[in-house]
């Protein structure tokens, strides 16, 4: 009896023992800018919390290379990784391999959210994972500069933000002869797509496919803005743009040698920061306008989602929950411009006055044009490769505008097939 | 098992002769390495092939349905082409890495060939200088490939600001694979050299000494007895440094990005349709047709020039 007894309060002991039991888990991060390090950050605060260990890993730099190895682990149901950081264009693509977090995290928190962000990340009814940061592209401009030149204001169109780059080009080239009027991100990859989404939709072009899955990309005002954008290269781009992506951009417009530049809200705070050749000399404003037309910015955003394949999916959702939580958001605003996914947030005095442009750019961010991922489901990266591809022959001389959008309608078409 | 098993069975064998015995042995011997082979090299094989056949997602392999050879060419009923075979981009691509296949052979077997003759010749500090021409190809490719890219970069590297004074060479495929090619040679000239260096090495002195007395040039000693005896090594060399560049992938996918090294390398078109696309039944389709060019083309060499590899 007596032994039965210590037996039973054994296995109790050792029962509670496991369940109150430190677990580690694996969180892959990006590493764009300040990512890597705000996120193992916050991760370290979630484990001291909660006694638990948060291993990081560390993704790919460029979003295409990142999905790639996401595919493999999560076709081979690996259980390596326990936490995901997914780009805004995934969930239609992923949904399958993630736990439901409808139900596991209250629905007040999960409404806290702005709207258009949850629905991207909920694919027929399953919220596949939480808005971590939004992101929209943004036109950083030299503030004093501008003001050399005789500039009291950015420009409104891409027009007058040609004009004004290539003056100031002119300029500057006198004491520095790599300066640059204006430096995108033109290589072939994602953010080609987001940079030329955001020309053609200003220029009242459409958005590639629309809402219904028809190709819409066979019409004059999306050639007249790649053949636009194709003009810059060479006037206010340097030759390489097409070679750059965020982080080289970045790299030319910190040093002081680029006029303008198309970068997303994350460059704010890296400008700014103590190492920085423009620090306090940095505006940002809306992207211009097109011919007739409205600015627009194409909408990012990362999202957490937990594995289906995870062995410890209780303390993963806790983890998504906790970086996901306003005051997590605010930390990051704060320190790396990471544009909270929390309406409320906007208003905070803190996060204002370390961004003073949010509160005047927040219709820029609730406004943005999402890429036509949810009409095009699991064909989204042909079709954005596709875009990009026509794009970049467009931008590197190879095809004129109007011939570019035909031959990318009979790509998208091909694509297409049966159906998106 | 196999240990156990052979001294038993070599018992009643050995009247036979003891040649049969070592055959027998010779099998139970190979036999780990035959399945070793058929796992790591036959099974996945299989596969590329089976699924070639299918319309199947990377996600999801287990949701396939059979097409035949649609994942090569394929036409809907509304005129749409579906089949890789009729993507221009996949012809562009095949273009791309036979020119690069052809330029940088060629140039890496004269310049391996000039290199191998000089280190091969005795000077002071020879043998310095036959480890110091592998530290190229001793870099991992990726680690090379990264590093030419900044070198090319037109606003910072050396090449592209530097000697071109600002021009993006990476930035239009056309240049680039220009480029490529002189990573190419760069990285793998030594390479070349080592193998035709081995070739020379094994070809008698004395004859040359005969040839001193007979009066003959160094040309023609070239030409009529170096070229002709190096033949059998030169083809190796070729056969193997072809395959290499046939099946290019780390420079170009690293110095280009996904989407450019797509139209630039077979193997990149490969991986997007694969991996990006997650088309897993046109990506092993794609992937079969490279196994079956690579393997024509080695068929070809080694018929035509009788290459022996032993």
């Amino acid at each position: 009896m007596k032994k039965a007894l210590a037996i039973v309060g054994l296995t109790a002991t050792l029962g509670a023992a496991s369940q109150g039991s430190a677990v580690t888990l694996t969180l892959a991060c990006g590493t764009v800018g300040q990512e890597l390090q705000l996120c193992k950050d916050g991760a370290a605060r979630w484990a001291k919390k909660t006694g638990n260990t948060v291993n990081i890993f560390e993704s790919p730099n460029l979003t295409n290379d990142r999905l790639g190895l996401y595919q493999q682990q999560l076709a081979a149901r690996s259980s390596d990784i326990d936490v995901y950081q997914l780009d805004v264009i995934w969930p239609g693509l992923l949904s399958q391999h993630f736990v439901d977090l409808k139900g596991k995290i209250p629905a007040a928190e999960v409404n806290a959210h702005f709207k258009g962000i949850v629905d991207a990340n909920t694919v027929n009814g399953k919220l596949v994972s939480m808005p971590w940061f939004t992101d929209a592209g943004l036109l950083y401009y030299r503030t004093d500069l501008l003001r050399k030149y005789g500039y009291s204001a950015p420009p409104k169109t891409w027009a007058q933000l040609a004009t004004m780059a290539k003056k100031i080009q002119d300029g500057e080239r006198g004491a520095n002869s790599t300066f640059a009027g204006y430096v995108w991100q033109g290589k072939n990859y994602e953010g080609l797509t987001c940079n030329a989404l955001e020309w053609v939709s200003s220029f009242g072009g459409g958005t590639i496919v629309d809402g219904t899955g028809r190709i819409t990309v066979n019409n004059t005002k999306m050639a007249a803005a790649l053949d636009a954008a194709a003009s810059w290269i060479r006037t206010i781009s340097p030759a390489g743009v097409t070679t750059y992506g965020e982080e080289e951009a970045r790299g030319i417009f910190q040093s002081g040698n680029a006029a303008f530049m198309r970068n997303w809200p994350y460059a704010w705070a890296l400008g700014q920061s103590a190492d920085s050749k423009v620090k306090g000399k940095i505006g940002v404003a809306p992207l211009p306008a097109g011919p007739g037309g409205k600015p627009a910015a194409t909408l990012g955003g990362w999202n957490l989602g937990v594995s289906s394949y995870s062995k410890n999916q209780a303390a993963a959702v806790d983890l998504v929950r906790y970086l996901t939580s306003p005051a997590e958001q605010k930390i990051r605003a704060i320190e790396g411009t990471y544009n909270p996914t929390i309406q409320a947030l906007y208003k905070d005095q803190a996060i204002l006055k370390a961004n003073p442009f949010f509160g005047s750019l927040l219709s820029v961010f609730t406004n943005a044009v999402p890429r036509p991922s949810a009409p095009t489901r699991g064909k989204y990266n042909q079709v954005s490769q596709a875009f990009s591809t026509a794009v970049s022959d467009v931008l590197n001389g190879k095809s004129k505008g109007q011939a570019a959008v035909a031959k990318l309608s009979t790509d998208l078409a091909r694509i297409k097939g049966r159906g998106f | 098992m196999t240990t156990n098993a052979t001294p038993t069975q070599a018992a009643p064998v050995r009247r036979r002769g003891i040649e049969a015995a070592r055959a027998r042995q010779a099998i139970w011997l190979l036999l780990p390495t035959l399945i070793a082979i058929a796992v790591v090299a036959g099974y996945p094989l299989y596969r590329t092939f089976f699924f070639s056949l299918y319309e199947a997602n990377l996600t999801t392999p287990g949701e396939r349905t059979f097409l035949g050879l649609g994942n090569f060419w394929f036409t809907t009923e509304e005129g749409v082409p579906l089949g890789f075979l009729q993507d221009p981009k996949w012809w562009t691509a095949v273009k791309n890495t036979l020119l690069f296949t052809v330029v940088s052979v060629f140039l890496e077997t004269v310049f391996g060939m000039i290199i191998a003759l000089v280190v091969n010749s005795a000077f002071k500090g020879r043998a310095f200088l036959r480890t110091a021409m592998l530290v190229p190809w001793a870099i991992p490719t990726v680690v090379s490939a990264q590093m030419w890219a900044y070198m090319y970069n037109d606003s910072f590297g050396l090449v592209g600001r530097g000697i071109l004074g600002g021009q993006a060479l990476l930035a239009d495929v056309d240049s680039a694979i220009w480029a490529m090619i002189a990573v190419d040679v760069w990285k793998t000239t030594s390479f070349m050299a080592l193998l035709i260096l081995a070739g020379l090495q094994s070809l008698p002195s004395d004859m040359y000494e005969a040839a001193d007395m007979d009066g003959a040039s160094k040309w023609t000693q070239f030409w009529r007895m170096t070229l002709p005896l190096l033949r059998p090594a030169l083809l190796v060399a070729l056969v193997f440094r072809s395959l290499d560049a046939l099946r290019v992938f780390d420079i170009m996918y690293v110095m280009l990005g996904a989407n450019t090294a797509s139209s630039t390398s077979m193997t990149g078109y490969a991986r997007q349709a694969l991996i990006d696309n997650s088309l897993l039944g046109l990506g092993s389709a794609v992937a079969v047709a490279i196994f079956l060019i690579i393997m024509v083309i080695v068929v070809i060499y080694v018929t035509a020039f009788r290459v022996k590899f032993d």
